[in-house]
């Protein structure tokens, strides 16, 4: 059961630690700024509806992510009862 | 020799907010990432010698692609620099410490001041600012910029780390290290010097974001927030204005008027039907003016911004733009200039000029004053906030079917949104007055300036020849007027409120002054000639067209130099021109077919 899945497939109040990212040099450089790079824990607060962004949380800092990027971003997802991110 | 420091950091760490508290200077200040887009320079103190302190938009990392970045890149890679004062949010260490990471390949003299310290505290999050000291290499001070503390103690070590560099020299060209291996250093380093708790208990930011960011309430609450601000502003400023009003025409028949009755007619016309008329109805809304900007900065400064955007993404995709450009468009509520300019936080080119074309449509606080005059003049009390508010909807539906027209050439070219949802703020009292009082203080100097040479242009134009009949046809404002009825008549504009449209060209602040001359009375008067002389679907008529014509010059000068190309001002001119007579000929004409 240690499936790789997209982030962008994560429910809310679920965490994952992120094992690649598959976006090119600047949107790379811009995740790894603001805290999404390998090996980082990341929580998904909420969704918000009609496909809209994401709200994550990466170490200390919030995130507004849209789904399409999300999409680069593959997670080991933590246990379901895994306590706080 | 003159010494320079520049502010370096990510966004949204408290920039600006030190360099207002340093330097005493007034850069605007928002817990929105990405605010400060421009370069502010003010002097400094330190020990006994001056020094140029820079604020500079915030930066991710030195690879920077956005318009904003690259000004901050530019600036610090070409510019000889005493050094750069980093300044990080303490309770974000784990990521930001990246960048220091990364400017010490600049090979320029740093200093770093860990801000936000008081987050970092209630938290729960410790530095040990030894252990980062010694591993960094440069000294570290933590600071609270926004309620002063150590910031005395930082001014200290800024002049003793001056006084061990007092040559500026230049960086050195970025020899950018290898990302990974600054991540594993940074990894070795936090592991001594930071400590975060394990478990963090739900933050008062969560609890609120459970309300204001729900799934479907989120954007009733939107609106209903938004209509609150504006009750809020109508309801304190209104009577405010209408006070101040009041006193200016106390004060013009109890003395002005017999103080000028020896001079001749048209000097005492030109005086108190143009000067006094014209400035005074327009400094009557300074108050509003106030309280407005007041609430934006309470906005601004709380986070909610963010939060719009985030709500409205959504929305804003489907017409090939993002959330960003519609918290430039509520931001342009203030006014559209600074709007523009906040469009360089966006990189993709297609996406920055769609955005570019509708802010102007954004219901500025200069727009909002005539409105607020006619609404108040023509409308009942019950029905002006309504029609205050429709105004408001136009300029939205306006703005997204502008985007929406361009979403082709948008939607192939998206640039990834991704950006920081930052805590809520509660600003401070002095921070707020101070921002207030600056955008005031920028109304005060217009109407200082161009307001008294517009006002005096209109006088000119409806006395001249000092024999006809104020602005009757015979004058020369008559005879420019009659030169655009086929225009305006079939809006149900007159040759009168043509002719402050002709001034509102330059910047609505005119347009009120401008009626008070041309009708010759200022004020209370000036509402009581409008309702006699204009019906509503006149007043709507002109009203809508005022809303979209253009907002004003230095606008259209913005459009122009941000976008760098003179073709996109020109078709933004000519589309606003187009809808704004289009629409308002829609709206004349069915309304008077309808009601009469
Ligand atoms: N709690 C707390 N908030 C702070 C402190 N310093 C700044 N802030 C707030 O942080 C937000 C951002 O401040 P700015 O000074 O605009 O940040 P900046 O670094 O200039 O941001 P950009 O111009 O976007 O790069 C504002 O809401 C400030 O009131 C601080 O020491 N403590
Ligand atoms: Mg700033």
């Amino acid at each position: 059961m240690t499936q790789t899945l997209a982030l962008c497939d994560l429910a809310a109040g679920r965490c994952g630690t992120i094992v690649r990212i598959d976006a090119g040099l600047e949107l790379g450089a811009r995740m790894r700024a603001l805290g999404l790079l390998p090996g980082r824990r990341v929580k998904v607060i909420r969704r918000s509806p009609f496909r809209g962004p994401i709200q994550v949380r990466a170490g200390q800092t919030d995130l507004i992510i849209r789904r399409g990027e999300a999409a680069a971003i593959m997670l080991l997802p933590c246990p379901a009862e895994a306590g706080c991110a | 020799m003159s010494k320079r420091i520049a502010l370096v950091g990510m966004p949204n760490t408290g920039k600006s907010t030190l360099f207002n508290r340093l330097t005493g200077a007034g850069a605007r200040v928002g817990n929105w990432p990405g605010l400060t887009v421009e370069l502010l320079s003010a002097k400094l103190l330190l020990g006994d010698s001056m020094v140029e302190l820079v604020d500079l938009p915030g930066l991710h990392n030195l690879h920077g692609f956005s318009e904003d970045e690259r000004v901050a890149r530019h600036f610090i890679e070409t510019q000889p620099l005493n050094g750069i004062l980093v300044v990080l949010n303490t309770t974000q260490l784990e990521r930001q410490l990246a960048l220091v990471l990364q400017l010490k390949a600049l090979g320029l003299p740093m200093l770093l001041a860990l801000n936000m310290a008081d987050e970092a505290q209630h938290r729960g999050i410790r530095v040990h600012r030894e252990v980062l000291e010694a591993q960094l290499g440069i000294p570290v001070r933590m600071i609270s910029a926004k309620h002063g503390r150590g910031v005395p103690e930082l001014k200290q070590s800024l002049t003793k780390w001056l006084r061990a560099h007092p040559e500026p020299s230049q960086a050195r060209a970025a020899v950018l290290s290898e990302d990974d291996a600054i991540e594993s250093t940074l990894d070795d380093m936090l592991s001594q010097s930071l400590h975060i708790p394990v478990c963090l208990s739900p933050t008062r930011t969560d609890r609120i974001d459970q309300v204001l960011l729900h799934p479907w309430l989120g954007i009733p609450l939107f609106l209903l927030l938004m209509l609150g601000v504006f009750q809020i502003v109508y309801g304190i400023g209104a009577p405010l204005q209408e006070g101040l009003a009041w006193l200016l025409d106390e004060a013009r028949t109890r003395w002005l008027s017999p103080l000028l009755a020896g001079l001749p007619t048209w000097a005492m016309s030109f005086l108190l039907e143009g000067l006094y008329d014209g400035i005074g109805t327009v400094m009557s809304f300074l108050p509003i003016i106030v309280v407005f900007f007041l609430a934006m900065a309470v906005v601004e400064d709380s986070g909610y911004l963010a939060r719009a955007a985030f709500l409205m993404d959504a929305l804003m995709s489907r017409m090939g733009l993002d959330g960003r450009a519609f918290v430039m468009q509520l931001m342009g509520f203030g006014c559209n200039v600074p709007a523009l300019m906040g469009t360089r936080v966006i990189r993709s080119r297609s996406q920055r000029i769609a955005a570019m074309m509708m802010i102007p449509f954004s219901l500025c606080s200069a727009r909002l004053q005539v409105f607020l005059f006619f609404t108040t003049a023509i409308f009942s009390p019950r029905a002006a906030p309504w029609v205050l508010f429709s105004l408001y909807v136009m300029s939205f539906v306006l703005a997204f079917f502008t985007a929406w027209l361009m979403r082709s050439r948008t939607r192939h070219n998206t640039d990834p949104m991704l950006m920081e949802l930052p805590p809520y703020r509660l600003p401070t009292l002095a921070a707020l007055t101070r921002q207030s009082f600056r955008e005031s203080g920028h109304f005060l100097r217009q109407a200082g300036g161009f307001i008294i040479l517009g006002v005096t242009l209109v006088w000119f134009l409806t006395h001249f020849p000092l024999d006809a009949a104020p602005a009757s046809s015979a004058t020369l404002a008559g005879q420019l007027a009659s030169w655009m009825e086929p225009i305006f008549t079939p809006l149900g504009i007159d040759q009168l409120l043509s002719i402050a449209l002709l001034f509102g060209f330059v910047a609505k602040e005119i347009v009120i002054g401008s009626l008070a001359v041309i009708y010759g009375a200022g004020g209370d008067e000036l509402s009581g000639v409008l309702a006699h002389n204009l019906d509503w679907i006149q007043a709507y008529s002109f009203m809508l067209f005022t809303l979209i014509y253009t907002p004003c010059l230095s606008a259209l000068a913005t459009i122009r130099r941000e976008s760098g190309s003179r073709r996109v001002m020109w078709i933004s001119l000519g589309w606003s021109l187009a809808v704004a007579w289009l629409l308002s000929f829609a709206f004349y004409q069915t309304a008077r077919a309808l009601f009469g």
